[in-house]
Protein backbone atom coordinates (compact mmCIF):
# COMPACT_ATOMS: atom_id res chain seq x y z
CA UNK A 1 0.00 0.00 0.00
CA UNK A 2 1.40 3.38 -0.94
CA UNK A 3 1.77 5.95 1.65
CA UNK A 4 -0.47 8.95 1.24
CA UNK A 5 1.60 11.81 0.66
CA UNK A 6 3.68 9.67 -1.90
CA UNK A 7 0.23 8.63 -3.84
CA UNK A 8 -0.48 12.50 -3.53
CA UNK A 9 2.94 13.03 -5.01
CA UNK A 10 2.18 11.33 -8.12
CA UNK A 11 -1.51 12.34 -8.89
CA UNK A 12 0.27 15.88 -8.77
CA UNK A 13 3.16 14.31 -11.63
CA UNK A 14 0.50 12.61 -13.64
CA UNK A 15 -1.59 15.43 -13.69
CA UNK A 16 1.34 18.03 -14.72
CA UNK A 17 2.62 15.56 -17.04
CA UNK A 18 -1.31 15.44 -18.79
CA UNK A 19 -1.19 19.31 -18.25
CA UNK A 20 1.85 19.78 -20.34
CA UNK A 21 0.92 17.30 -23.11
CA UNK A 22 -2.69 19.11 -23.59
CA UNK A 23 -0.74 22.25 -23.65
CA UNK A 24 1.64 21.25 -26.15
CA UNK A 25 -1.11 19.62 -28.36
CA UNK A 26 -3.18 22.68 -28.32
CA UNK A 27 0.04 24.80 -29.09
CA UNK A 28 0.05 22.64 -32.20
CA UNK A 29 -3.48 23.22 -32.96
CA UNK A 30 -2.70 27.16 -33.32
CA UNK A 31 0.08 26.49 -35.49
CA UNK A 32 -1.30 26.80 -39.19
CA UNK A 33 -3.04 24.19 -40.99
CA UNK A 34 -3.87 23.45 -44.59
CA UNK A 35 -6.01 20.67 -45.80
CA UNK A 36 -4.46 17.45 -46.51
CA UNK A 37 -4.96 15.12 -49.49
CA UNK A 38 -4.41 12.20 -48.23
CA UNK A 39 -5.41 8.56 -50.15
CA UNK A 40 -7.48 6.31 -48.04
CA UNK A 41 -4.18 3.36 -48.02
CA UNK A 42 -3.12 2.62 -44.72
CA UNK A 43 -0.89 -0.01 -45.74
CA UNK A 44 0.08 0.87 -49.48
CA UNK A 45 2.07 3.98 -49.99
CA UNK A 46 1.99 6.78 -53.03
CA UNK A 47 4.11 8.79 -54.66
CA UNK A 48 2.46 11.59 -52.94
CA UNK A 49 5.01 12.91 -50.41
CA UNK A 50 4.25 15.36 -47.37
CA UNK A 51 4.83 19.23 -48.04
CA UNK A 52 8.17 20.45 -47.43
CA UNK A 53 7.94 22.13 -43.66
CA UNK A 54 4.96 20.44 -43.19
CA UNK A 55 4.63 18.18 -39.96
CA UNK A 56 0.89 15.48 -39.81
CA UNK A 57 0.71 13.76 -36.71
CA UNK A 58 -1.36 10.75 -36.86
CA UNK A 59 -3.04 8.14 -34.80
CA UNK A 60 -3.90 4.78 -36.28
CA UNK A 61 -5.89 2.30 -34.86
CA UNK A 62 -6.80 -2.01 -35.85
CA UNK A 63 -9.07 -3.92 -34.06
CA UNK A 64 -8.12 -7.48 -34.84
CA UNK A 65 -10.26 -11.31 -34.32
CA UNK A 66 -8.40 -13.69 -33.64
CA UNK A 67 -8.78 -17.29 -33.90
CA UNK A 68 -7.53 -19.01 -30.76
CA UNK A 69 -6.49 -16.22 -28.90
CA UNK A 70 -8.27 -12.95 -27.67
CA UNK A 71 -8.83 -9.95 -29.78
CA UNK A 72 -6.42 -7.34 -29.76
CA UNK A 73 -6.97 -3.18 -30.26
CA UNK A 74 -3.01 -2.19 -31.80
CA UNK A 75 -2.44 1.32 -32.00
CA UNK A 76 0.07 4.02 -33.16
CA UNK A 77 1.36 7.34 -33.39
CA UNK A 78 3.14 8.91 -36.30
CA UNK A 79 5.29 11.85 -36.96
CA UNK A 80 5.45 12.50 -40.84
CA UNK A 81 7.47 15.49 -41.64
CA UNK A 82 8.35 16.48 -45.16
CA UNK A 83 12.13 17.65 -45.23
CA UNK A 84 11.89 18.64 -48.88
CA UNK A 85 9.86 18.55 -51.36
CA UNK A 86 11.53 15.00 -52.81
CA UNK A 87 12.71 13.39 -48.91
CA UNK A 88 9.80 12.65 -46.20
CA UNK A 89 10.78 11.42 -43.10
CA UNK A 90 8.35 9.88 -40.60
CA UNK A 91 9.20 7.96 -36.43
CA UNK A 92 5.75 5.64 -35.41
CA UNK A 93 5.23 4.43 -31.93
CA UNK A 94 3.38 1.25 -31.88
CA UNK A 95 1.51 -0.12 -28.69
CA UNK A 96 -0.96 -2.72 -28.24
CA UNK A 97 -3.87 -4.06 -25.94
CA UNK A 98 -4.44 -7.95 -25.98
CA UNK A 99 -8.20 -8.31 -24.30
CA UNK A 100 -7.74 -10.30 -20.75
CA UNK A 101 -4.01 -9.60 -21.05
CA UNK A 102 -2.00 -6.56 -21.29
CA UNK A 103 -1.50 -3.44 -22.83
CA UNK A 104 2.29 -2.51 -23.53
CA UNK A 105 4.45 -0.41 -25.91
CA UNK A 106 5.81 -2.35 -28.59
CA UNK A 107 8.85 -0.85 -30.03
CA UNK A 108 9.65 2.68 -32.58
CA UNK A 109 10.20 2.50 -36.29
CA UNK A 110 11.85 5.12 -38.81
CA UNK A 111 11.19 5.40 -42.36
CA UNK A 112 12.20 7.79 -44.78
CA UNK A 113 10.53 8.02 -48.53
CA UNK A 114 12.64 9.65 -51.15
CA UNK A 115 11.57 10.45 -54.49
CA UNK A 116 14.18 10.29 -57.00
CA UNK A 117 12.58 11.46 -60.11
CA UNK A 118 12.13 15.63 -60.57
CA UNK A 119 8.94 15.71 -62.59
CA UNK A 120 5.80 13.50 -62.73
CA UNK A 121 5.86 10.65 -65.16
CA UNK A 122 3.06 7.78 -66.29
CA UNK A 123 4.92 5.55 -62.82
CA UNK A 124 6.45 7.34 -60.34
CA UNK A 125 8.95 5.29 -58.41
CA UNK A 126 9.57 6.07 -54.68
CA UNK A 127 12.36 4.37 -52.83
CA UNK A 128 11.45 3.96 -49.06
CA UNK A 129 13.49 2.56 -46.49
CA UNK A 130 12.22 1.71 -42.84
CA UNK A 131 14.33 1.00 -39.86
CA UNK A 132 12.25 -0.88 -36.98
CA UNK A 133 13.27 -1.43 -33.22
CA UNK A 134 9.94 -3.64 -32.38
CA UNK A 135 9.46 -6.97 -30.21
CA UNK A 136 7.14 -9.52 -31.02
CA UNK A 137 4.21 -8.54 -29.43
CA UNK A 138 3.68 -5.91 -32.09
CA UNK A 139 0.36 -6.11 -33.71
CA UNK A 140 0.17 -2.91 -35.89
CA UNK A 141 0.15 -5.54 -38.83
CA UNK A 142 1.93 -2.01 -40.79
CA UNK A 143 3.02 -4.63 -43.22
CA UNK A 144 2.33 -8.40 -43.97
CA UNK A 145 5.76 -10.28 -45.58
CA UNK A 146 6.88 -13.78 -45.62
CA UNK A 147 5.09 -16.35 -44.09
CA UNK A 148 3.26 -13.56 -40.95
CA UNK A 149 -0.01 -15.51 -40.48
CA UNK A 150 -2.81 -15.15 -38.09
CA UNK A 151 -1.43 -17.71 -35.48
CA UNK A 152 1.62 -15.36 -34.62
CA UNK A 153 -0.54 -13.41 -32.90
CA UNK A 154 -1.84 -15.48 -31.06
CA UNK A 155 1.19 -16.20 -28.74
CA UNK A 156 0.54 -14.58 -25.27
CA UNK A 157 2.25 -10.81 -24.23
CA UNK A 158 4.17 -11.64 -21.19
CA UNK A 159 6.46 -14.05 -24.17
CA UNK A 160 6.01 -12.49 -27.45
CA UNK A 161 6.93 -9.15 -25.75
CA UNK A 162 10.75 -10.67 -24.81
CA UNK A 163 11.45 -11.08 -28.36
CA UNK A 164 13.08 -7.89 -29.40
CA UNK A 165 12.99 -7.80 -33.75
CA UNK A 166 15.28 -5.16 -35.43
CA UNK A 167 14.70 -5.55 -39.16
CA UNK A 168 15.43 -3.00 -41.81
CA UNK A 169 12.67 -2.37 -44.46
CA UNK A 170 12.92 -1.78 -48.23
CA UNK A 171 9.98 -0.71 -50.58
CA UNK A 172 9.43 0.30 -54.06
CA UNK A 173 6.57 2.12 -54.79
CA UNK A 174 5.16 2.30 -57.78
CA UNK A 175 2.62 4.76 -58.28
CA UNK A 176 0.55 7.16 -60.97
CA UNK A 177 -2.01 9.95 -60.99
CA UNK A 178 -4.33 9.33 -64.08
CA UNK A 179 -7.36 11.35 -64.58
CA UNK A 180 -8.33 11.56 -60.52
CA UNK A 181 -7.09 8.08 -60.33
CA UNK A 182 -4.27 6.72 -58.15
CA UNK A 183 -3.49 3.34 -59.02
CA UNK A 184 0.03 2.31 -56.53
CA UNK A 185 2.07 -1.22 -56.39
CA UNK A 186 4.58 -1.44 -53.53
CA UNK A 187 6.68 -4.25 -53.13
CA UNK A 188 8.60 -4.91 -49.89
CA UNK A 189 11.52 -6.57 -48.88
CA UNK A 190 12.60 -7.06 -44.98
CA UNK A 191 15.67 -8.22 -43.56
CA UNK A 192 15.79 -9.28 -40.01
CA UNK A 193 19.33 -8.33 -38.75
CA UNK A 194 19.21 -10.96 -36.58
CA UNK A 195 20.68 -13.56 -39.79
CA UNK A 196 17.10 -14.45 -40.84
CA UNK A 197 16.04 -14.48 -44.58
CA UNK A 198 14.57 -11.73 -46.50
CA UNK A 199 10.91 -11.80 -46.55
CA UNK A 200 8.90 -10.38 -49.23
CA UNK A 201 5.38 -8.80 -49.51
CA UNK A 202 3.69 -6.48 -51.44
CA UNK A 203 0.78 -3.60 -51.50
CA UNK A 204 -1.87 -3.15 -54.19
CA UNK A 205 -4.03 0.23 -53.94
CA UNK A 206 -6.33 2.29 -56.29
CA UNK A 207 -8.40 5.25 -55.18
CA UNK A 208 -10.49 7.89 -56.42
CA UNK A 209 -11.97 11.50 -55.21
CA UNK A 210 -15.53 11.11 -55.23
CA UNK A 211 -15.81 14.34 -57.21
CA UNK A 212 -13.08 15.92 -59.54
CA UNK A 213 -13.82 19.53 -59.44
CA UNK A 214 -13.94 21.69 -56.28
CA UNK A 215 -16.47 23.57 -54.70
CA UNK A 216 -16.59 27.43 -55.63
CA UNK A 217 -17.60 28.01 -51.68
CA UNK A 218 -15.60 26.53 -48.43
CA UNK A 219 -17.52 23.40 -47.24
CA UNK A 220 -16.65 20.42 -45.47
CA UNK A 221 -19.14 17.78 -46.86
CA UNK A 222 -18.13 18.82 -50.33
CA UNK A 223 -17.46 15.27 -52.78
CA UNK A 224 -14.34 16.60 -53.28
CA UNK A 225 -13.13 16.14 -50.09
CA UNK A 226 -14.17 12.08 -49.54
CA UNK A 227 -11.27 9.80 -51.59
CA UNK A 228 -12.75 5.95 -51.82
CA UNK A 229 -10.19 3.41 -52.63
CA UNK A 230 -9.60 -0.55 -52.19
CA UNK A 231 -6.05 -1.89 -51.12
CA UNK A 232 -4.55 -5.46 -51.52
CA UNK A 233 -1.92 -6.63 -49.72
CA UNK A 234 0.03 -10.22 -48.24
CA UNK A 235 3.46 -11.62 -47.77
CA UNK A 236 5.34 -13.49 -51.07
CA UNK A 237 7.16 -16.16 -48.53
CA UNK A 238 10.95 -15.47 -48.03
CA UNK A 239 14.39 -16.23 -49.82
CA UNK A 240 14.01 -20.08 -49.45
CA UNK A 241 10.45 -20.46 -49.98
CA UNK A 242 9.26 -17.67 -52.08
CA UNK A 243 5.32 -17.84 -53.61
CA UNK A 244 1.93 -17.63 -52.22
CA UNK A 245 1.64 -20.64 -50.10
CA UNK A 246 1.66 -20.40 -45.78
CA UNK A 247 1.24 -16.33 -45.92
CA UNK A 248 -1.75 -14.15 -45.48
CA UNK A 249 -3.60 -11.92 -47.70
CA UNK A 250 -6.06 -9.14 -47.03
CA UNK A 251 -8.76 -7.23 -49.15
CA UNK A 252 -9.62 -3.63 -47.75
CA UNK A 253 -12.02 -1.11 -49.28
CA UNK A 254 -11.34 2.30 -47.09
CA UNK A 255 -12.73 5.74 -47.35
CA UNK A 256 -11.00 9.15 -46.12
CA UNK A 257 -12.46 12.71 -45.37
CA UNK A 258 -9.66 15.54 -46.10
CA UNK A 259 -11.20 18.35 -43.92
CA UNK A 260 -10.47 21.72 -45.26
CA UNK A 261 -9.36 22.60 -41.24
CA UNK A 262 -6.26 19.87 -41.74
CA UNK A 263 -8.17 16.75 -40.13
CA UNK A 264 -8.17 13.85 -41.86
CA UNK A 265 -9.98 10.76 -41.08
CA UNK A 266 -9.61 7.93 -42.56
CA UNK A 267 -11.61 4.40 -42.12
CA UNK A 268 -10.60 0.95 -43.73
CA UNK A 269 -12.72 -2.58 -42.91
CA UNK A 270 -10.04 -5.49 -43.77
CA UNK A 271 -11.12 -8.73 -44.48
CA UNK A 272 -8.69 -11.83 -44.62
CA UNK A 273 -8.52 -13.90 -47.99
CA UNK A 274 -7.20 -17.18 -46.75
CA UNK A 275 -7.13 -19.38 -43.78
CA UNK A 276 -4.14 -18.00 -42.97
CA UNK A 277 -5.56 -14.31 -42.44
CA UNK A 278 -7.01 -12.67 -39.58
CA UNK A 279 -11.02 -13.10 -40.72
CA UNK A 280 -11.74 -9.14 -40.14
CA UNK A 281 -9.95 -6.42 -39.07
CA UNK A 282 -11.25 -2.67 -38.82
CA UNK A 283 -8.87 0.08 -39.03
CA UNK A 284 -9.28 3.40 -38.57
CA UNK A 285 -7.67 6.90 -38.33
CA UNK A 286 -6.78 10.11 -37.62
CA UNK A 287 -4.27 12.96 -38.47
CA UNK A 288 -3.88 16.53 -38.46
CA UNK A 289 -1.68 18.21 -41.02
CA UNK A 290 0.52 21.38 -39.52
CA UNK A 291 1.95 23.63 -42.40
CA UNK A 292 5.84 25.25 -42.00
CA UNK A 293 6.04 23.40 -38.76
CA UNK A 294 10.00 23.53 -39.06
CA UNK A 295 9.81 27.34 -39.78
CA UNK A 296 8.19 27.75 -36.21
CA UNK A 297 10.47 25.39 -35.03
CA UNK A 298 13.47 27.12 -36.45
CA UNK A 299 12.11 30.62 -35.50
CA UNK A 300 12.01 28.87 -31.57
CA UNK A 301 15.81 28.86 -31.94
CA UNK A 302 17.06 31.97 -33.76
CA UNK A 303 17.38 35.63 -32.23
CA UNK A 304 15.82 38.34 -33.28
CA UNK A 305 16.86 39.91 -36.85
CA UNK B 1 24.38 -7.42 -27.40
CA UNK B 2 21.34 -5.31 -25.87
CA UNK B 3 23.43 -2.25 -25.19
CA UNK B 4 24.77 -2.72 -28.79
CA UNK B 5 21.42 -2.79 -30.59
CA UNK B 6 20.28 0.31 -28.60
CA UNK B 7 23.67 2.14 -29.27
CA UNK B 8 23.11 1.10 -33.75
CA UNK B 9 19.51 2.14 -32.80
CA UNK B 10 20.70 6.01 -31.41
CA UNK B 11 23.42 6.58 -34.00
CA UNK B 12 20.99 5.67 -36.95
CA UNK B 13 18.31 8.42 -35.15
CA UNK B 14 20.43 10.85 -34.72
CA UNK B 15 21.96 10.86 -38.03
CA UNK B 16 18.64 10.60 -39.44
CA UNK B 17 18.07 13.84 -37.46
CA UNK B 18 20.73 15.41 -38.60
CA UNK B 19 20.36 14.76 -42.25
CA UNK B 20 16.60 16.28 -42.10
CA UNK B 21 17.64 19.48 -39.97
CA UNK B 22 20.20 19.58 -42.93
CA UNK B 23 18.40 19.99 -45.30
CA UNK B 24 16.48 22.73 -43.95
CA UNK B 25 19.48 24.35 -43.75
CA UNK B 26 20.38 24.16 -47.15
CA UNK B 27 16.92 25.14 -47.88
CA UNK B 28 17.30 28.27 -46.47
CA UNK B 29 20.56 29.71 -47.81
CA UNK B 30 19.08 29.01 -51.17
CA UNK B 31 15.71 30.59 -50.55
CA UNK B 32 16.51 33.55 -52.46
CA UNK B 33 18.49 32.14 -55.30
CA UNK B 34 15.47 29.96 -55.88
CA UNK B 35 12.83 32.38 -55.24
CA UNK B 36 14.31 34.13 -58.39
CA UNK B 37 14.84 31.58 -60.54
CA UNK B 38 11.46 29.63 -60.13
CA UNK B 39 10.04 31.66 -62.66
CA UNK B 40 12.79 30.40 -65.07
CA UNK B 41 10.88 27.08 -64.41
CA UNK B 42 8.57 28.45 -67.23
CA UNK B 43 10.53 28.55 -69.64
CA UNK B 44 11.34 25.10 -69.60
CA UNK B 45 7.69 23.91 -69.74
CA UNK B 46 7.34 21.80 -73.23
CA UNK B 47 6.00 23.65 -75.81
CA UNK B 48 3.23 20.85 -76.34
CA UNK B 49 2.39 21.35 -72.95
CA UNK B 50 2.27 24.94 -72.67
CA UNK B 51 0.28 24.72 -75.83
CA UNK B 52 -2.42 22.65 -73.58
CA UNK B 53 -5.67 25.48 -73.36
CA UNK B 54 -7.84 25.53 -69.91
CA UNK B 55 -11.19 23.29 -70.34
CA UNK B 56 -12.52 25.70 -67.81
CA UNK B 57 -12.46 28.74 -69.80
CA UNK B 58 -16.12 28.64 -70.06
CA UNK B 59 -16.75 27.55 -66.23
CA UNK B 60 -18.61 30.33 -64.31
CA UNK B 61 -17.42 28.74 -61.34
CA UNK B 62 -13.81 27.97 -61.97
CA UNK B 63 -12.20 31.24 -60.46
CA UNK B 64 -14.31 31.08 -57.67
CA UNK B 65 -13.51 26.95 -57.19
CA UNK B 66 -10.13 28.53 -57.76
CA UNK B 67 -10.01 30.47 -55.23
CA UNK B 68 -11.16 28.33 -52.78
CA UNK B 69 -8.23 25.36 -53.56
CA UNK B 70 -6.00 27.97 -53.24
CA UNK B 71 -6.85 28.98 -49.57
CA UNK B 72 -6.47 25.66 -48.96
CA UNK B 73 -3.34 24.28 -51.03
CA UNK B 74 -0.94 27.66 -51.80
CA UNK B 75 -1.95 30.34 -49.67
CA UNK B 76 0.41 29.59 -46.64
CA UNK B 77 3.44 29.51 -49.52
CA UNK B 78 2.40 32.07 -51.97
CA UNK B 79 0.72 34.65 -49.65
CA UNK B 80 -2.81 35.75 -49.09
CA UNK B 81 -4.02 36.87 -52.84
CA UNK B 82 -0.82 35.25 -54.55
CA UNK B 83 1.65 37.98 -53.46
CA UNK B 84 4.18 35.81 -51.91
CA UNK B 85 6.08 35.41 -48.85
CA UNK B 86 9.18 34.21 -47.35
CA UNK B 87 8.55 30.77 -48.44
CA UNK B 88 7.58 31.42 -52.30
CA UNK B 89 7.64 33.87 -55.06
CA UNK B 90 4.45 36.10 -56.01
CA UNK B 91 2.32 34.82 -58.61
CA UNK B 92 1.22 38.33 -59.36
CA UNK B 93 4.09 39.18 -61.42
CA UNK B 94 4.49 39.54 -65.32
CA UNK B 95 5.87 36.04 -65.71
CA UNK B 96 3.38 34.35 -64.70
CA UNK B 97 0.70 36.33 -65.23
CA UNK B 98 1.52 36.07 -68.80
CA UNK B 99 2.42 32.42 -69.12
CA UNK B 100 0.39 30.24 -71.11
CA UNK B 101 -1.96 28.84 -68.85
CA UNK B 102 -0.36 25.30 -70.00
CA UNK B 103 2.55 26.35 -68.35
CA UNK B 104 1.23 27.54 -65.11
CA UNK B 105 -0.94 23.62 -65.51
CA UNK B 106 2.48 21.90 -66.21
CA UNK B 107 4.21 23.67 -62.88
CA UNK B 108 1.51 22.52 -60.60
CA UNK B 109 1.14 18.90 -62.32
CA UNK B 110 5.28 18.63 -62.02
CA UNK B 111 6.04 20.51 -58.90
CA UNK B 112 9.90 21.89 -58.70
CA UNK B 113 10.60 19.71 -56.40
CA UNK B 114 14.35 20.85 -56.54
CA UNK B 115 13.19 23.76 -55.23
CA UNK B 116 10.67 23.36 -52.88
CA UNK B 117 7.19 23.44 -54.92
CA UNK B 118 5.71 20.30 -54.25
CA UNK B 119 4.13 17.89 -56.67
CA UNK B 120 0.24 19.00 -57.45
CA UNK B 121 -0.27 15.67 -59.51
CA UNK B 122 -2.99 14.33 -56.10
CA UNK B 123 -5.02 16.99 -57.39
CA UNK B 124 -7.85 15.87 -60.00
CA UNK B 125 -7.04 17.48 -63.66
CA UNK B 126 -10.00 20.11 -63.11
CA UNK B 127 -8.91 20.97 -59.76
CA UNK B 128 -5.59 21.79 -61.32
CA UNK B 129 -7.40 23.58 -64.14
CA UNK B 130 -9.73 25.76 -61.62
CA UNK B 131 -6.36 27.08 -60.00
CA UNK B 132 -5.40 27.73 -63.10
CA UNK B 133 -7.98 30.00 -63.57
CA UNK B 134 -7.63 31.98 -60.16
CA UNK B 135 -4.10 32.54 -60.59
CA UNK B 136 -4.71 33.79 -63.98
CA UNK B 137 -7.65 35.90 -63.17
CA UNK B 138 -5.29 38.06 -60.40
CA UNK B 139 -3.66 40.08 -62.74
CA UNK B 140 -0.15 41.48 -62.16
CA UNK B 141 0.09 43.64 -58.92
CA UNK B 142 0.91 47.11 -59.01
CA UNK B 143 3.75 46.92 -55.97
CA UNK B 144 5.67 43.34 -55.48
CA UNK B 145 5.30 42.36 -52.12
CA UNK B 146 8.52 42.96 -49.99
CA UNK B 147 11.55 40.46 -50.36
CA UNK B 148 10.19 39.55 -53.72
CA UNK B 149 12.70 39.93 -57.05
CA UNK B 150 10.97 42.85 -59.26
CA UNK B 151 8.76 41.63 -62.08
CA UNK B 152 11.03 41.89 -65.64
CA UNK B 153 8.94 44.34 -67.64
Amino acid sequence: MMPPTLAKSFHLLRVSIGTVLVSGFLSLLALVSLEAQENPYIVAYDHNLEEPGSLEVEYFSTFGTQRGGPGFHAFWGEFEYGATAWWTTEFYLDGQTTFDQSTLFTGFRWENRVRPLKREHLINPVLYVEFEDINEADKILKEIEGHDVEADQAVPNSISRQQVVREIELKLILSSNYKGWNFTENTLAVKNLSNQPWEFGYALGVSRPLAMKGAAHRCNFCPQHFIAGLEMYGGLGDRASFGLHDTSQYLAPGLVWNLPSGWTLRIEPTFGLNGNSHQFLLRWGVSYEISAFGRKVESLFKGRE
Amino acid sequence: MKFRGHRVTSVLLFTGLALALQAQDGNKEHGQKEKESIYAELEKVPEKERQKSNPLTKDPEAVAAGKVLFEEHCEECHGSGALGSKKAPSLRVSEVQNAAPGAIFWILTNGVVRKKMPVWSKLPEPQRWQLVSYIKSLGIAEQPAPGDPPAKP
